[in-house]
């Protein structure tokens, strides 16, 4: 942050006294791990996992003409959102296509969205969101006093069932619905960034610390950190802002054409995109699973010898036993099965192309098929 | 947490002498600054180090450190069980998580590291 102090979420002191190691993430003191990183992340593949996302920023947008002007703003159709209590992810992009953050879009009432975003975007996010509207269309950045609370794993549904009581519905997949926790009113969405299925809880920040420890009061579930939400969500190829993608980079390069529908027109950057489908990308992101070493962020991608791309993200996947990136390569070379290599350090390991998820069974496929 | 038999140095390597052979691991803050490790990469029988080179890398999920020598000598043993069960090291670091024997050509040279008592300071000044 500007001043140098790291910002806390509401669950600061409750992390602390879970023994969490933290880190500074995005100017946050945040849970990078309590127990350990894998044994969290295999919490959320087999059971119950929650974590701390109160860094992220909520925004609400209001108005007759909210629809219409955030329709500018964002690559994806809000159509698909016609009906209230949907969501939808999607990219908002510069003039020239590149992509300023990835976000979630939920339509919470007749006229009014609520926009939850990357952390280490807030500022720019809503400035640029704010700068766009046309005048009549209102805005309020909810961030500091809104905590959000993500439970994922196969076992969520079960533990938010509880707390609610008898009666409750968990809303279908990327809905949010009202519903009562433990006696407290929140907003439930069934969203999520490991690849299992769950909800995020978006709550009044002085209500965190009742649903944190709430939540931890069953057995079963598992505080997780940073770590594991990085591990989870790389095991099912979703992009992370900043590593991924960033505004050198369009969405199409980076896989996210499904949520830029090609016959949308009229958003910022709509023309730029358009233009480089027309030409094809020159480069896009691909999944690679190596054999031996960790690839890591900034780790060289080669063909032949020569570097041909650079790793974006990458990790040991806890549930492979391997190690898995994400990296920029030719298009040429990003076909499934290409034979490539990583630079680790100080060896040359073989990486074969794959296409993310490198994890495919999880509890949120299931309830896919 | 920090065997008296044992000597450390300030990059978290620890030293048992056991006549001219000096067995090598990372102490337990080591292994619990880096979390679960995932792979350990060690050199081979034969080679030869002088104290303060690097040998080999460990790495966690989140992070990757490289492993220093305390020691000079030949490098008489690996401990290849580590490749396929590298969480020996945050388990047991002091016992089943070695990592290399060093045969010294002057076992004088353990003298220099700190002693049990010695590491722990150090590591209550470092925090």
């Amino acid at each position: 942050m500007v001043d140098g102090t790291e910002l806390q979420t509401p669950l600061h002191d409750e992390h602390v006294a879970l023994g969490a190691r933290m880190v500074d993430f995005a100017g946050w003191r945040m849970p990078v791990q309590y127990a350990g990183i894998i044994e969290e992340h295999t919490a959320v593949r087999t059971g119950v996992g929650i974590f701390d996302v109160s860094h992220m920023g909520e925004f609400r947008v209001f108005g007759v003409e909210a629809k219409a002007a955030l329709q500018r703003i964002v690559t994806n159709d809000l159509d698909r959102i016609e009906e209230l209590g949907s969501a939808l992810y999607t990219v908002m992009c510069d003039e020239d296509g590149g992509v300023i953050d990835d976000l979630i879009v939920y339509h919470t009432g007749d006229l009014e969205y609520l926009i939850v975003v990357n952390a280490s975007n807030r500022e720019t996010d809503w400035d640029w969101i704010t700068s766009h509207l046309p005048e009549g269309v209102e805005t309020a950045d909810e961030s500091d006093r809104t905590a959000l609370i993500a439970v994922q794993g196969p076992g969520a549904l079960g533990v938010i069932a509880e707390l609610t009581g008898p009666g409750w519905e968990p809303p279908q997949r990327f809905a949010i619905a009202e519903a009562t926790l433990g006696g407290t009113p929140v907003l439930v969405a069934r969203t999520g960034y490991t690849g299992e299925d769950g909800v995020e809880i978006v709550c009044h920040a002085s209500h965190a610390v009742g649903i944190w420890r709430a939540l931890l009061s069953f057995a079963e579930v598992v505080p997780c950190g940073l770590g594991a939400r990085d591990t989870l969500r790389l095991e099912v190829g979703y992009p992370l802002y900043g590593s991924d993608m960033d505004r050198g980079v369009d969405p199409v390069s980076a896989g996210l054409g499904w949520v830029v529908p090609k016959a949308k027109t009229g958003y910022i950057g709509a023309k730029a995109i358009a233009r480089i489908r027309e030409a094809g990308p020159e480069r896009k992101l691909v999944g690679l699973i190596v054999s031996e070493g960790v690839p890591r962020h900034e780790y060289p991608v080669l063909h032949g010898g020569s570097e041909v791309g650079k790793v974006t993200s990458g990790t040991f996947s806890p549930t492979l036993g391997h190690g898995i990136a994400l990296a920029y390569v030719p298009v040429a070379l990003a076909e499934p099965g290409t034979a490539l290599e990583i630079g680790i350090r100080r060896k040359v390991v073989p990486a074969v192309v794959t296409r993310p998820p490198f994890v495919k069974e999880t509890s949120l496929s299931a309830t896919r098929s | 947490m920090y065997p008296k038999d044992l000597k450390y140095d300030r990059e978290h390597e620890w030293v048992r002498l056991d006549g001219d052979v000096a067995t090598i691991g990372i102490s337990h803050f080591a292994q619990d600054q880096l979390g679960e490790v995932v792979y350990v990469d060690l050199p081979a029988a034969g080679d030869t180090l002088a104290a303060g080179d690097s040998f080999g890398e460990v790495e966690s999920v989140k992070s990757v450190s490289e492993l220093f020598c305390p020691v000079t000598g030949e490098i008489v043993e690996v401990n290849d069980a580590l490749s396929d069960a590298p969480e020996v090291v945050n388990e047991d670091p002091y016992g089943e998580g070695w990592m290399i024997k060093v045969k010294l050509a002057d076992t004088s040279e353990v003298d220099g590291l700190m002693d049990a008592d010695g590491y722990e300071a150090f590591l209550a000044e470092d925090e």
